[in-house]
């Protein structure tokens, strides 16, 4: 039998990790999402071979791993740059002057919103609400919350990022979660079990057109 | 102007640099509450929570301990915390996912043990890197203590609670879409009936899916006593509750007050909370409850805090958010950048959410943009009317989830309350707020 398309690509460290997460839930298909952050954090976005690998750790075709992943924004089919800058303009930070300050962005960058540097170093989004409103405007860079910004903090940002001053506060594009879950579940394995067996029983009542 | 001396329930350890440590939290009465409810009996517990009328802080309101008494009874039972915060303007769960992760697991330990639940999701949109950051530390950090896992504090109750990041979709704020996400899918809403994942939930099985603003509350009302709590509030809307407050407004941010015995004039002018309007200018209206609610304009200042007030007023407190837009505002330009979030948010499954939002955004952008006509104006009360028939509150239903009959409510608001605005710009070709 020859190896599963795509294997190989994900870093044994990453693998294990996978796996990991897998033994957490009650069915592999739960873990997908997890582990599409950690394919990222590897790689800055889903490519390709990752889905590949993904969709035979967790039981489903790449298709069912594309398919699930381009429902989610935060998951990238296509590269990006080293830093997403994320500017929301949803309602509370448009009535602080989002807008305007997206202007700004624009032409310091040299990019349009959904555009990315020459250099890769970043790639420009306009976002919906990320829920840091009481410091309107705001924007994430890698999904972490920069607020209050005007025109020159957001100038001092992009000089600080490109001169690698907050390497250790934001991580490169697809690093999302870096404290680690400490252990295992620690209740009982017939507990545990039986979760499995209720779920892997929903899971294939679906995926043979019975009701459950 | 009075703001009530309503004790700080969920925002007490917000003073500390520290308070998302478990140091800061157990010195500060930290898992006291669950210490105490594991010497009761699961169902004294729940009881306790269904005494104070508890009503869900995610949006709908529903009372947290007729959630739990509604669970089908089976061998696997799971509890789900809501921390996929994504209403617009909504940013409570935020500030308590990062400041007092603690508070949360000790509520979560405290619901689990009460429906007897032997595993626990919490669900964090995966936007909050540093809140799921601090929950995965306050979990490990409660491991280690004891206050998760096996044999809580020696009590015989086993739990283990799984972070579990989204990965940026409004939609799974909906409770089923968050259960199909945590399932491994599309965050797609689920087909009702079943109303309540109590009877199917997370693979099939009975499912209680409570926000974490109302978890978080839990360990006060094991510390204090149900009697304590229901004598903040009146009516249904006991506590306190957290209102996110953003807009034109001196003093964005989050405040803990006490429910109905506080306005919305409160919220806005206090010199402790919103300090007024910005600028000294006039409120010209109000959104409260989150995008998905109807507006309201100044001569509801004066309305309590409170769920069933603000419900028979014709709007919501929904998730416990409230923008604030001065007479800068222009309306137009509101609703539109409303209602492109929800184009941008629908999930695509039911046709009048799909179809509609994109239009009736299209057709405010041309008026916005001066290229509107006056029939624009009644096509787009007309595309409303087929999202949610009648265009009234609460809204009629004609998709799977209630986002498809939200999308109205900031539109059917601004022609309503502002007609004429609407006119100028059809009439005179563009938006007079330049």
């Amino acid at each position: 039998m020859s190896a599963a398309p795509g294997a190989g690509h994900l870093a044994p460290e990453v693998l294990s990790r996978a796996r990991q997460l897998i033994d957490l839930y009650p069915h592999p298909r739960s873990a997908l999402i997890p582990i599409c952050h950690l394919a990222q954090e590897q790689d800055g976005w889903l490519r390709p071979e990752a889905m590949e690998e993904i969709a035979d750790l967790v039981g489903i075709t790449p298709a069912e791993v594309l398919g699930t992943a381009t429902f989610y924004e935060m998951l990238r089919t296509e590269p990006v740059g080293t830093y997403v800058v994320a500017v929301c303009t949803n309602i509370a930070c448009m009535l602080r002057g989002a807008y305007e300050l997206l202007d700004h962005i624009q032409d310091s960058l040299g990019v349009r919103v959904g555009g990315t540097t020459a250099d890769a170093m970043f790639t420009l989004e306009d976002t919906e609400c990320v829920a840091d409103c009481g410091r309107a405007p705001c924007l994430q860079v890698n999904h972490r919350f920069v607020g209050d910004v005007t025109p020159e903090s957001f100038d001092r940002l992009v000089d600080d990022l490109r001169a690698g001053a907050l390497a250790d506060d934001i991580p490169h594009h697809g690093t999302l979660v870096r404290v680690r879950r400490a252990g295992g579940l620690a209740v009982d394995d017939a507990t545990i079990r039986a979760e499995r067996d209720a779920a892997a029983a929903v899971a294939t009542a679906a995926s043979t057109g019975g009701s459950s | 102007m009075t703001v009530t001396e309503a004790p700080r329930i969920v925002t007490s350890r917000l003073g500390y640099e520290d308070s998302h440590t478990l140091e800061r939290y157990v010195a500060t009465g930290g898992y006291a509450g669950l210490r105490k409810a594991l010497g009761m009996s699961p169902q004294e517990v729940a009881g306790q929570v269904d005494a104070v009328s508890l009503l869900g802080r995610g949006g709908a309101g529903f009372p947290a301990g007729r959630k739990w008494s509604m669970l089908r009874k089976a061998p696997t039972t799971y509890l789900v915390v809501n921390g996929d915060e994504s209403e617009p303007a909504t940013f409570k769960d935020h500030m308590l996912l990062e400041r007092d992760p603690h508070q949360l697991i000790e509520g979560v330990v405290i619901a689990a043990y009460a429906i007897q639940a032997a595993r626990a999701f919490i669900y964090v949109r995966g936007e909050f890197a540093l809140g799921l950051e601090r929950v995965q530390a306050a979990l490990n950090e409660a491991y280690e203590h004891g206050a998760v896992g096996a044999d809580i504090f020696g009590s015989g109750f086993s739990v283990d609670i799984v972070v579990h990041p989204g990965a940026g979709a409004y939609i799974c704020g909906e409770e089923t879409a968050l259960l199909e996400s945590l399932e491994g899918k599309r965050g797609f809403p689920r087909i009702k009936p079943p109303y309540f994942p109590a009877a199917i939930g997370l693979y099939g099985q009975p499912t209680v899916v409570n926000n974490v603003e109302t978890l978080s509350n839990l360990p006060w009302v094991m510390v204090n006593g149900a009697e304590a709590f229901t004598a903040l509030g009146s009516g249904r809307s006991t506590g306190t509750r957290l209102f996110a407050l953003a807009g034109h407004v001196n003093n964005p941010g989050v405040f803990e007050v006490e429910m109905v015995k506080t306005t919305f004039r409160d919220l806005i002018y206090d010199a402790t909370l919103g300090g007024g309007v910005a600028g000294g200018r006039e409120l010209k209206a109000i959104i409260p409850g989150g995008v998905s609610a109807p507006w309201f304009g100044p001569q509801h200042l004066d309305l309590p805090l409170g769920q069933d007030e603000v419900g028979e007023a014709g709007s919501m407190l929904g998730s416990g958010s409230i923008v604030v837009m001065d007479d800068t505002t222009c309306v137009v330009r509101a609703a539109w950048r409303i209602t492109r979030f929800f184009q941008r948010e629908s999930c695509g499954q039911c046709t009048p959410c799909r179809e509609g939002s994109g239009w009736l955004e299209k057709i405010l952008r041309r008026i916005e943009d001066g290229v509107g006509s006056e029939a624009d104006i009644d096509l787009l009360m007309d595309v409303c009317d087929n999202l949610a028939p009648g265009v009234s509150w609460p809204p009629q239903q004609t998709t799977i989830c209630v986002l498809g009959s939200s999308i109205p409510s900031s539109i059917a608001s601004g022609i309503r309350m502002f007609p004429d605005e609407f006119l100028v710009h059809v009439k005179e070709g563009g938006c007079p707020h330049g």
